[in-house]
C-alpha cells in the first residue's frame, strides 16, 4: 500500500506538472497582451499617441519582457513555494485576493455537492437493486430519470421560486446579509452550510441519478456472483452479506468516476451561481481570460483542474482500497 | 435413536417427490420432475448426469439456495436430521430465516465447481473462512484463526498461516478448491454437497482432490453428495449411485451396480463416454443427439429422443415406472419393466 500511494502521488505531482504547461500555455494563447490593453484603457479618448516603446516600457513594469519559460518559472515557483498566485492586474491586486475567497465557496460547494450526490447515490441504488422491480424500484428509477430531464436552471428557478414562497426565506446567495461581511464563527458556517443545501440538491440531482443507476446496475450484477451464493450457504446474515460482498464492489464505479462528477458539477455551477447569486468562479474566469488578465484566469484554471487531478487521486486511492486487485494490476 | 421420528435406514437426508419449476419468461420451466432420493450417514451419494439434467437445481434447493423465481412444488418433501437428532422439513423454512442460517454451513455445507467465483475477490480466504466458523461456533476471534489455520494445513495447503493472509487470486485453481473444501469443513457440517467440485481441474489435481475428499470423509464421518457429470470421476468416491436426465431419476444403485451391471440406456451410453484404461483402443462414443430443452420435454421416457433401444408407440407414450432389479438397483425403463412381467 505505501508503494502504491508513493506511485500514485509521483503520479500526481508529474500530471500537475504537466497541466501548469498547458494552463500556462492558455494563458498566452490569445493575441495581444495585458500592455496592449491597459495601455488601451488608459489613454484611449485622451488623443495621446503609444508608440511601442511605451508599450515595451508598459510590459517591463508588468514583468511581461521577459522570455515565456522564464514568466513559466516565476509564475509557478511562486506558486508552489509561496502560494502566491500573481497579479490581478485589472484589480490592480494580488490574484489572491480577488479568487481567495470565491475558491473556498466553490469548493464548498463542490464537496458538499458530492457528499449529497454519494449519500443518495449509493444507498438507494443499492436498496433499488435489492428490492429490483418492486414498486419503490420503480418509483426511485423514474424520479431519477426527471434528475436527467430537468435542466438545472429551471429546477432553480422552482426551488428559488417555493423556497421564497412556502418558506419566507431567501436561498439566493450564501450568506444572509447579517452573515454577508460578519468574521468566521459557528453560526456563520451555520448560515453558509443553509445557505448550500438548495445549490448542492439541484447541481446533486442529475449526478445522483446517474450514480444511482450505477450503482443499481453494478449491485444487480454482484447479486447474482456465485460468491454471494456461497457466502448464503455458509448461514451469513442476508443483509450483512449483502453490505459485505455486492455492496462494496457496487461502489466501484462510483469511486471511479468521482472526478467525472466534480466536473460535471464545476460545469453546471456557472448556470446555477446565475440563477441563485452564488459568488462563483467561472464568471470571473472568462471575464479575465476576455480582458488578458491572465494570473487571474491561470489561477483558476489550475485550480479546477487540480481538484480534478486530485479527486482522480483520491478515486485510485478508495479503489485500491476496495478491490486489492486494482493494486496487483498497477503495483 | 431416542427420537420417535428418525428417518428409516438412519438417512441423514430424504428427499420424497421433489418437483421444482422455474417462472420465465417464456414460460413455467420443470427442471426437477418429482424424484426421490437419500443419504445415509457417513455415506457418499454420487450424482451423474449431463450438463442440465437438474444435479444442482435439486440439491441446491436442500439448502434452499435456488433464486426468487424458482417453486418448489407444495407435495414435495426434503426432511434433513439435525444435530440434535430432530428431523426438520427444510421446504417449510422461512427464506433466509433463522434456523435455515443455522443449517446453511453448519448442517449442509456446499461446495462449487468454480472456486474462483466462489470465493469473493476482495476479501482474503482468511477472512471468508472465519466468517463462516465465527457464525457457526461459539469461539473467539483467535480461535477461530487457529480454527482455519489447522483446516487449511489438513486440506493439504502448505504455509497456512500464510495462506491465510492471501487472496483467492494468489493461489492457484487446485489450491482454491482446497481452500473452498476449508471453509466448508470449517463449520463442522454433517452434510457435504460438493457440486461438480473437480470438473474445473486437470486430471492430476482432480486425483488429488478427490484423494482429500475421501480420506477427510473418513476422519470427519460426513455424509457428502458428490455431484458430477464424469461417471470415472464418481466410481472413486460414491457409495451409491442416482444417475439423472433432464429432471428425472432413471436409474440408481450401488457404485458397483451402476458401474458394472448398468441397465439404464442413459447409464450404458455415459459409460462408454468415459476413457478407461482397460478398454484403450475401443473407440469413445458420444452420446448422440442433444438434450431436448426442457420448455419442451417430451412425453413418455425423457430419454427416448436419444435413445437407441427405444420401444415406437411405448415409450413415446407413458414414463416407465421403476423396477426393482435388486434390493438396491432400480432403473426407470421399459426394457426392464417388460422382463419383469
Ligand atoms: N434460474 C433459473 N431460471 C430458469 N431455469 C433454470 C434456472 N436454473 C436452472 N434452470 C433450469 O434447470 C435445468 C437444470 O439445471 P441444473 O440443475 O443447473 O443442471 P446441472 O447442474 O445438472 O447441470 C437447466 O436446464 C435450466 O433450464
Ligand atoms: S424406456 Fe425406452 S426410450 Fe427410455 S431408456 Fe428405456 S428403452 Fe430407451
Ligand atoms: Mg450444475
Amino acid at each position: 500500500m505505501v508503494k502504491f500511494l508513493v506511485q500514485r502521488t509521483i503520479g500526481m505531482i508529474i500530471t500537475m506538472f504537466f497541466v501548469s504547461m498547458m494552463v500556462f500555455a492558455i494563458m498566452e494563447l490569445p493575441p495581444g497582451d495585458y500592455a496592449e490593453r491597459w495601455a488601451f484603457r488608459k489613454f484611449s479618448g485622451t488623443g495621446a499617441q503609444i508608440t511601442e516603446a511605451d508599450l515595451d516600457n508598459i510590459r517591463a513594469n508588468f514583468g511581461l519582457d521577459r522570455p515565456a519559460p522564464e514568466r513559466y518559472f516565476k509564475w509557478i515557483s511562486g506558486i508552489v513555494l509561496h502560494g502566491d498566485f500573481g497579479e490581478a492586474f485589472a484589480f490592480q491586486t494580488s490574484v489572491n485576493n480577488v479568487i481567495g475567497q470565491k475558491i473556498w465557496l466553490t469548493l464548498a460547494i463542490l464537496f458538499f455537492t458530492l457528499v449529497v450526490t454519494y449519500l443518495v447515490s449509493i444507498p438507494v441504488g443499492i436498496y433499488a437493486a435489492v428490492r429490483r422491480n418492486s414498486i419503490e424500484d420503480y418509483a426511485l428509477t423514474a424520479f431519477s430519470y426527471l434528475g436527467f430531464a430537468l435542466p438545472n436552471f429551471l429546477l432553480a428557478l422552482v426551488l428559488l421560486y417555493v423556497s421564497i414562497t412556502v418558506f419566507d426565506s431567501s436561498v439566493g446567495g450564501l450568506f444572509s446579509p447579517e452573515y454577508a461581511d460578519a468574521p468566521w464563527s459557528i453560526d456563520k458556517a451555520k448560515d453558509l452550510l443553509s445557505h448550500l443545501v438548495i445549490p448542492a440538491i439541484i447541481l446533486a440531482w442529475s449526478a445522483t441519478a446517474f450514480q444511482l443507476q450505477t450503482v443499481r446496475a453494478t449491485m444487480l450484477d454482484e447479486l447474482n456472483t456465485l460468491s454471494v451464493t456461497a457466502a448464503r450457504a455458509r448461514g451469513v446474515p442476508e443483509w450483512k452479506l449483502l453490505l459485505k460482498y455486492p455492496a462494496r464492489l457496487a461502489i466501484n464505479p462510483v469511486v471511479s468516476t468521482m472526478s467525472f462528477d466534480a466536473n460535471r458539477i464545476f460545469s453546471e455551477l456557472p448556470i446555477v451561481a446565475l440563477v441563485l447569486g452564488l459568488p462563483e468562479l467561472g464568471e470571473l474566469l472568462l471575464k479575465s481570460y476576455l480582458d488578458l488578465d491572465m494570473f487571474v484566469a491561470g489561477a483558476i484554471l489550475l485550480i479546477l483542474t487540480f481538484m480534478i487531478v486530485f479527486m482522480n487521486f483520491l478515486s485510485d486511492i478508495f479503489l485500491a482500497i476496495l478491490d486489492p486487485r486494482v493494486k496487483l494490476i498497477e503495483g | 435413536m431416542a427420537n420417535p421420528k428418525q428417518n428409516t435406514d438412519d438417512n441423514l437426508l430424504e428427499v420424497k417427490n421433489l418437483k421444482i419449476s422455474f417462472k420465465t419468461d417464456e414460460g413455467i420451466i420443470t427442471a426437477v420432475d418429482g424424484i426421490d432420493f437419500s443419504v445415509k450417514r457417513g455415506q457418499t451419494l454420487g450424482i451423474v448426469g449431463e450438463s442440465g439434467s437438474g444435479k444442482s437445481v435439486s440439491t441446491w434447493s436442500i439448502m434452499r439456495l435456488l433464486p426468487k423465481n424458482s417453486i418448489i412444488d407444495k407435495n414435495s418433501s426434503i426432511k434433513f436430521q439435525r444435530k440434535s437428532g430432530k428431523v426438520v422439513e427444510m421446504t417449510k423454512f422461512k427464506k433466509n430465516g433463522r434456523e435455515l442460517r443455522k443449517i446453511r454451513g453448519g448442517e449442509v455445507a456446499l461446495i462449487f465447481q468454480e472456486p474462483m467465483s466462489s470465493f469473493s475477490p476482495v476479501y482474503t480466504i482468511g477472512n471468508q473462512i472465519m466468517e463462516a466458523v465465527l457464525h457457526h461456533r461459539d469461539v473467539t476471534k483467535k480461535e477461530a484463526e487457529e480454527i482455519a489455520v489447522d483446516m487449511l494445513d489438513r486440506v493439504g495447503i502448505s504455509n497456512p498461516r500464510q495462506r491465510f493472509k492471501q487472496y483467492p487470486y494468489e493461489l492457484s485453481g487446485g489450491m482454491r478448491q482446497r481452500a473452498m473444501i476449508a471453509v466448508a469443513l470449517s463449520m463442522n457440517p454433517s452434510l457435504l454437497i460438493a457440486d461438480e467440485p473437480t470438473t474445473s481441474l486437470d486430471v492430476t489435481i482432480q486425483a488429488q482432490i478427490l484423494e482429500l475428499m475421501n480420506e477427510l470423509q473418513e476422519d470427519l464421518g460426513m455424509s457428502i453428495i458428490f455431484i458430477t457429470h464424469n461417471l470415472g470421476v464418481i466410481a472413486q468416491v460414491a457409495d451409491e449411485i442416482n444417475v439423472m436426465y433432464l429432471g428425472k431419476i432413471v436409474e440408481r444403485g450401488t457404485t458397483k451396480d451402476i458401474i458394472h451391471e448398468p441397465k439404464h440406456p442413459y447409464t450404458q451410453a455415459l459409460l462408454k463416454a468415459i476413457p478407461r484404461l482397460d478398454r484403450i483402443g475401443e473407440r469413445l462414443t458420444a452420446i448422440r443427439g442433444d438434450i431436448p430443452s426442457p420448455l419442451s420435454r417430451p412425453t413418455g421416457c425423457p430419454f427416448y429422443t436419444r435413445c437407441g433401444k427405444v420401444i415406437p408407440g411405448v415409450c413415446d407414450v407413458k414414463m416407465p415406472e421403476s423396477t426393482h432389479l435388486s434390493d438396491t438397483h432400480t432403473v426407470y425403463c421399459f426394457l426392464h419393466e417388460e422382463k419383469d412381467v
